[in-house]
């Protein structure tokens, strides 16, 4: 049971250049990048509403497209559900007659032949499953964004799909009911067995959500993996980036041990061996930890004299955020931290030097 | 007060909404189906055309199609023994051609309306296409659908031109409504006239306001 994709697609501003294969086993499957990337394209591709140039689409077995062998699957015959972001509920429908609708037809489809009762049975059930069952009366557009998702999801989920595709699932809901519906549906897709992909390009609701993502970027994969181990180690600039990495420099390689940053004229020695192809350093602003001016003098090399892994900060500006102060400093260097330390401690004088642990150290390439 | 225009008027009004509609519809579901967007312009703009044309010279057309020494028209002569010409089928044909771009446009403007994710969400669930067109894309589209109905219907009773070319002016036959007002006119009795005028404005007025009142309760 898995979903193969090796797709191509040319598209008006780039290539679209998809190639994974999904096992359900390993949980949700994350797609992130930013607007226009290609990841909504890639779903679409795979629910046939778009066609690609070439490759390959398997779905538990069976080939859903193959450029080759001239098989375009139908998108009535691909048993795909897919979560629109505008949900696409039936307007003229009340929540429970679009679900059991969903039902009929595609138990029609497999010729299944059911009683309306037992497709108003088995509508309560998944609507009983998403607590909108007390909606059944209700049409969409006296609905809440939250609501219709649900009743969206309760109709695909009752379309028993073999695989199911949300599309950016919390784009459209309000923000004080984003995490309770995230709860909700983590619970339910964590056991639900077959193949989730999740389009997003937030990298909170990928963290949250996802056991395995795939980063895109122009139309490519930058990063495919554990979604735990691409935040630790992204490899990439745009899975760093995608991933929310502020501090992004390009760096040139002295030796195995040293590096050297020219947009923040600092020097970096590490004791590791640093990777081959390194051309760029990613350090999370949380990472980035103040030095005054006494500790200064340990971040100098004894032998040279010249300060190590530290760069010095001048010209702050300040954004304020509910919980945690983000201080941008000249040369774009980010740093963050709570609140209450930043009040308590760096409110009436900021720090001149932050230091770059060589642990929070992320090595990049293209 | 002769009142066989008003009747001919009505039944060809009717029975030609009939067609009118369907066609219509088939056309503007068709049309938007299309992939290719050229094929799509040349095809749109064969049915907007007697829209665009003055009714005698889709009339003249009609002529030439259905002539009885045209083949189409000897063809239905012989085979099925009809004729057309000068005929009141001719006034539904005349009524028809000329009110058939209003029907197509209205509905392939509303149908385009339609937000394309619905049909996607439908055909996801295995809906076939014509499922979907009838449960899906016809309820989402039916205002802009009967809209342009109503007005096809009007344009097919006010039809003057292209009846008078295909149709001729057969009193009791082929007098529609507005050929007896010219008719009357053209014998200069304006009282006559006069009644029918008021009939027909007094029709249209009812319909297009139905129409209003029917949409703004929509909204």
């Amino acid at each position: 049971m898995s979903l193969e994709v090796h797709i191509e697609k040319k598209l008006s501003n780039m290539t679209l250049k998809m190639d994974f294969v999904n096992d359900p086993a390993n949980g949700v499957l994350g797609i992130l990048g930013a607007s226009g990337c290609g990841k909504s394209m890639t779903l679409k591709c795979i629910v046939g509403i778009e066609t690609p140039d070439q490759g390959r689409i398997v779905l538990n077995g069976r080939v859903l497209f193959d450029s080759e062998k001239k098989i375009n699957m139908k998108v009535q015959e691909r048993r795909v559900g897919y979560l629109f972001q505008n949900y696409a509920l039936f307007p003229g429908m009340t929540a429970s007659a679009n679900v059991e609708m969903a039902i009929h037809y595609s138990n029609q489809h497999k010729g299944i032949k059911t009683t309306r009762k037992e497709e108003n049975e088995k509508a309560m059930y998944y609507m009983r499953l998403l607590h909108v069952d007390q909606l059944k009366d209700q049409y969409p557009r006296k609905m809440s964004g939250g609501q219709q998702q649900r009743v969206a999801l309760a109709r695909i989920l009752a379309s028993d799909p073999e695989v199911l595709m949300l599309d950016e699932p919390f784009s459209a809901v309000d923000a004080y009911l984003r995490e309770q519906l995230q709860l909700e549906l983590c619970d339910l897709l964590g056991s639900y067995g077959k193949d989730v992909l999740m389009v997003t390009h937030s990298r909170d609701e990928i963290y949250r959500f996802c056991d395995r993502m795939l980063v895109i970027e122009g139309g490519h994969q930058m990063g495919y993996g554990a979604t735990k181990d691409l935040f630790a180690n992204p490899e990439t600039i745009a899975a760093a980036r995608l991933t929310g990495c502020k501090n992004i420099v390009d760096v040139e390689i002295l030796d195995d041990h040293h590096l050297f940053i020219p947009d923040w004229n600092a020097k970096i020695a590490v004791k590791g061996q640093i990777p081959e192809h390194t051309i760029a350093i990613g350090i999370r602003a949380h990472y980035m930890h103040p030095v005054s001016k006494e500790q200064l003098e340990n971040y100098r090399n004894p032998k040279t004299g010249e300060l190590e892994n530290v760069v010095a900060c001048s010209r702050p500006q300040i954004l304020e955020d509910p919980f945690e102060r983000v201080v941008v400093f000249e040369h774009h260097v980010w740093w963050k931290i709570s609140k209450e330390i930043f009040e308590d401690v760096y409110k009436e004088k900021l720090p001149g030097y932050l230091s770059i642990p060589e642990s929070s150290i992320l090595y990049l390439h293209e | 007060m002769d009142w066989s225009p008003v009747l001919i008027s009505v039944k060809t009004a009717i029975v030609s909404i009939c067609f009118t509609f369907f066609l219509g519809l088939w056309a503007a579901r068709g049309v938007v189906r299309l992939k290719s967007a050229k094929t799509k312009g040349m095809i749109d703009a064969i049915f907007t055309l007697p829209m665009a044309l003055p009714p005698t010279v889709a009339g003249f057309f009609l002529l030439y199609i259905f002539g009885t020494k045209r083949p189409v028209g000897i063809l239905l002569q012989q085979v099925f023994s009809c004729k057309i010409v000068f005929t009141w089928q001719a006034t539904v044909i005349a009524a028809v051609v000329i009110s058939f771009p209003l029907m197509y446009r209205s509905a392939r403007g509303a149908i385009e309306q339609v937000d394309q994710n619905l049909v996607y969400a439908a055909r996801t669930f295995g809906m076939k296409e014509r499922t979907i067109f009838w449960k899906v894309i016809f309820p989402e589209a039916k205002p802009g659908i009967l809209a342009g109905g109503i007005l096809a219907f009007t344009r097919g009773l006010g039809e003057f031109g292209a009846t008078a070319m295909i149709a001729g002016n057969i009193a009791g036959k082929t007098r529609t409504l507005p050929l007896a007002i010219y008719t009357d006119v053209a014998a200069g009795d304006m009282a006559g006239a006069g009644k029918y005028v008021a009939i027909l404005v007094a029709v249209s007025l009812i319909i297009v306001s139905a129409m209003n009142w029917k949409g703004g309760n929509r909204s």
